[in-house]
């Protein structure tokens, strides 16, 4: 009878999933309405896939092991690719693409950091957790820690940062959805929503995994054909292919835009290769430091990444995952460099920029243009492929935060802390499943309740409090004897607490201040601004809070501008005497785009209206940079080694010579499942 | 294998785990020491060398585009080395300790 009711459900949830993806047709995307009948059926194609996995995953995930480590059965190399598909979210697989075509160099050296984050999980997390560990974060450090105590601020963080991540990946997939295809948003973040939590809660870890398989191979399949068709006109030789595309005037012009004044005196030769230099987005090394150490170091604490190692057989195994992980990621990055590098040169920044100015619009308008162009049957295919692809990126990184929240809400704090770990297989199945919809439910909730809030730093907050937080409480509760309960307790909430805080007294935060005077310069032009000397900084202190002078580049003399009412009347008023077709309508692009701003700007005006503060309250940041790693990582290990160090703990001392000898043993480690 | 009770201070004290935890510890370390200052070289140079960063050196390919793609390559054969290294000698030792644990300090 239950199967029967369970296989209902299922149907239902599936058919509620698909229906509401094809609901709205109405409003425009990058894929013209003519075409969107492609893009739904590839969505179908796809859709259909992964409910397939569901279906065939949900008839094997009955116990505990099975729900929430897909019975320990998954082998290194299929890991490997789950690990990359729940990794590889829409932002670094479009964003980065998108970053590069716009700024080139500054975006490549950007997703550096992202593979290199998983030389921290390889060499010091994945085979001692693997070893230890058992479905959650919360277990590893329960394991010499008091328990209870333990488990309840390990599941706080845990849901803490995927909370955070969820909800920029929720809000990010949902606009990201309306760009592409014109689904509107509430309607897209359901519709995640409702798959991700079938996957979730009838298939568990193997359906997810399975998922995060499917998409991670698509990913990469669609990125080797469009870097194939990129690359392969210049035999594949990468000076021939990289003068192509400094030579090409789109990247010239956005090298003009980029640089203003200083472009005066630079030969177009010079302009071009500009792009290949740094210096075009990432303009503070310290802030690049301090994103560079949350990445690094908050990788390896991520609840979503730590809880793949229970998936595996073996520690051996979780070795082999991660290096599998590695070579599809950064393999995968690699090619982000001639995906974006090839969308500057053939679509072009300023297009690129005009869909989305992030320019998540990067990869897929390469595909477009690669398969014909915006009018060709192919080009639309492959513009469909990739917003298909894009979609299934949101669903499987999606799922593995539910999975790894529900796992923390249901096996640490109800089994763990409520139950005192006194619980039936049954029981904890049916506690995972109801966590995963409540998490779900949340999911959906915050999703549609942060429309068009600014959620970009969200990303870097999850990774900042998984470095200053669960990072050093594993790693000392893995590598150092005298670590102990009060030393996590205490190191996990200051050090989430500040990097938190830090966030809210950032440049992140929306100011409205600064915005109302953005917008009002672009409704009345500016001043006249004189030159000025460049600024020496006060010293480091002064570089990370507004308390003395902080460093800045001289400034040249600039003449008053105008507004943007001002400017659309002269271009109207040009529009007159002009008779050329072609000149004419390159003046009503131009006034479109002002109307743009101006439409942007009074928006500002009157949301932010008689607002002067920011929501910690402030005028302008404190804190000036925009990762706080580089203050709260330290401050969270060493709250741990004060801690532990002021407090005695017999239990942890009594518990290190186990833990120490199983983590590099894997003696008594939990064991894969025999079907 | 059954979960049983093991002398865990006895296996700690063994030689033979002390000596798997030196070679690794200090193996461990020095990777991780390695890939750390190699990642950071990258943000440090495109900030305070940019002259050098500037200099091309095939074709337009740049020291920067090399510095930044080797740090692909860099990050790959660590973690190659340290595979190589664990599956070869640490997985050996381990075992040699798992196959006499229960005989430990029995």
């Amino acid at each position: 009878m239950t199967k029967i009711k369970k296989n209902f459900a299922f149907m239902a949830a599936t058919m509620l999933a698909t229906s509401s993806a094809g609901i709205a047709y109405a409003d425009t995307g990058a894929v013209a309405d003519e075409f969107k009948w492609m893009t739904f059926a590839v969505f179908g194609v796809i859709i259909a896939i992964t409910m397939a996995i569901t279906f065939w995953a949900a008839r094997t995930t009955h116990s505990t092991s099975e729900f929430y480590a897909a019975g320990r059965s998954v082998t290194g190399i299929q890991n490997g690719w789950a690990i990359a598909g729940d990794y590889l979210s829409a932002a670094s697989f479009l964003g980065i693409a998108g970053l590069i075509s716009l700024y080139g160099f500054d975006g490549f050296m950007y997703s550096v950091g992202w593979l290199v984050a998983y030389i921290t999980v390889l060499l010091v997390i994945a085979e001692p957790c693997r070893n230890i560990g058992k479905y959650t974060m919360g277990d590893i450090l329960a394991f010499r820690n008091d328990p209870k105590k333990t488990k309840v601020v390990a599941a706080l963080s845990t849901i803490t940062v995927s909370t955070f991540y969820l909800t920029a990946q929720m809000v990010g997939g949902g606009v990201l959805i309306k760009t592409l295809i014109g689904i509107d948003y509430e309607i897209s973040v359901i519709g995640v929503g409702l798959l991700m939590l079938a996957y979730v809660v009838f298939g568990g870890m193997k359906a997810t995994t399975w998922v995060q398989i499917t998409k991670a191979v698509l990913l990469v399949t669609a990125s080797l054909i469009l870097v194939f068709l990129v690359w392969s006109p210049y035999g594949f030789s990468l000076p021939a292919y990289l003068q192509a595309v400094v030579s090409d005037k789109d990247v010239i012009d956005q090298m003009v835009k980029l640089l203003g004044a200083k472009a005066a005196n630079m030969s177009p030769e010079e302009l071009g290769q500009r792009f290949l230099e740094p210096g075009l987005f990432l303009k503070n090394p310290i802030d690049q430091i301090s994103l560079g150490m949350a990445l690094v170091l908050g990788t390896a604490g991520m609840p979503h990444i730590l809880m793949r190692f229970f998936t595996v057989p073996s520690a051996q195994a979780a070795r082999t995952s991660v290096i599998w992980a590695m070579a599809i990621i950064g393999g995968f990055y690699v090619l982000t460099l001639f995906l974006g590098s090839g969308a500057a040169m053939l679509v072009g920044p300023a297009k690129i920029a005009a869909m989305d100015p992030g320019g998540n619009m990067a990869g897929p308008l390469l595909a477009q243009y690669l398969g014909g162009g915006a009018d060709s049957m192919l080009g639309n295919f492959f513009l469909a492929f990739v917003a298909a692809v894009a979609f299934a990126t949101i669903v499987a990184v999606v799922a593995g935060l539910v999975l790894a929240s529900a796992s923390a809400m249901a096996h640490d704090i109800y089994v763990g802390v409520i139950k005192g770990d006194h619980a039936s297989q049954k029981e904890q199945v049916v506690a995972a499943r109801v966590s995963s919809l409540i998490v779900g439910a949340m999911a959906i909730t915050v999703g549609i309740l942060a429309k068009g809030q600014n959620v970009a730093h969200l990303v870097a907050l999850a990774f900042a409090v998984a470095a200053s937080s669960n990072l050093p409480a594993v790693f000392l509760t893995l590598y150092w004897k005298k670590c102990n309960t009060t030393g996590i307790i205490s190191g996990m909430l200051i050090g989430s607490i500040t990097a938190i805080g830090l966030v809210m007294i950032s440049p992140n935060m929306t100011y409205p201040k600064a915005v109302l005077g953005a917008a009002k310069k672009v409704m009345e032009g500016a001043p006249a601004v004189e030159a000025k000397a460049a600024v020496v900084s006060g010293g480091l202190m002064c570089e990370l809070f507004a308390t003395c002078p902080k460093a800045e580049p001289a400034v040249a003399a600039a003449p008053a501008s105008l507004g943007a009412p001002a400017k659309k009347a002269a271009l109207q008023e040009k529009l007159a005497t002009v008779t050329d077709a072609a000149e004419k309508a390159k003046i009503e692009k131009e006034i479109a785009a002002q109307d743009k701003a101006i439409t942007k700007a009074e928006g500002e005006l009157k949301k932010f209206a008689g607002q002067t503060t920011s929501m910690a309250g402030l005028e302008k940041p404190f804190f000036l940079l925009k990762n706080p790693g580089l203050l709260s990582i330290p401050l969270g290990f060493l709250c741990v080694i004060i801690f532990s160090l002021l407090t005695k703990d017999k239990r942890a001392e009594e518990m290190w010579d186990e833990l120490y000898v199983r983590q590099n043993t894997g003696i008594n480690a939990e064991a894969a499942n025999v079907h | 294998m059954s979960k049983r009770e093991m002398n865990w201070a006895a296996i700690d004290t063994d030689p033979r785990f002390q000596e798997l935890h030196r070679k690794k510890t200090s193996f461990l370390w020095g990777l991780m020491l390695l890939s750390t200052v190699y990642y950071f070289m990258l943000p440090i140079g495109a900030a305070y060398f940019q002259d050098l960063f500037k200099i091309k050196v095939w074709g337009v390919v740049n020291v920067g585009i090399l510095f930044a793609l080797s740090e692909f390559v860099v990050a790959w054969t660590i973690a190659f080395i340290y595979s190589q290294k664990a599956n070869k000698q640490f997985d050996v030792m381990a075992q040699a300790i798992i196959n006499d644990a229960h005989k430990l300090g029995a």
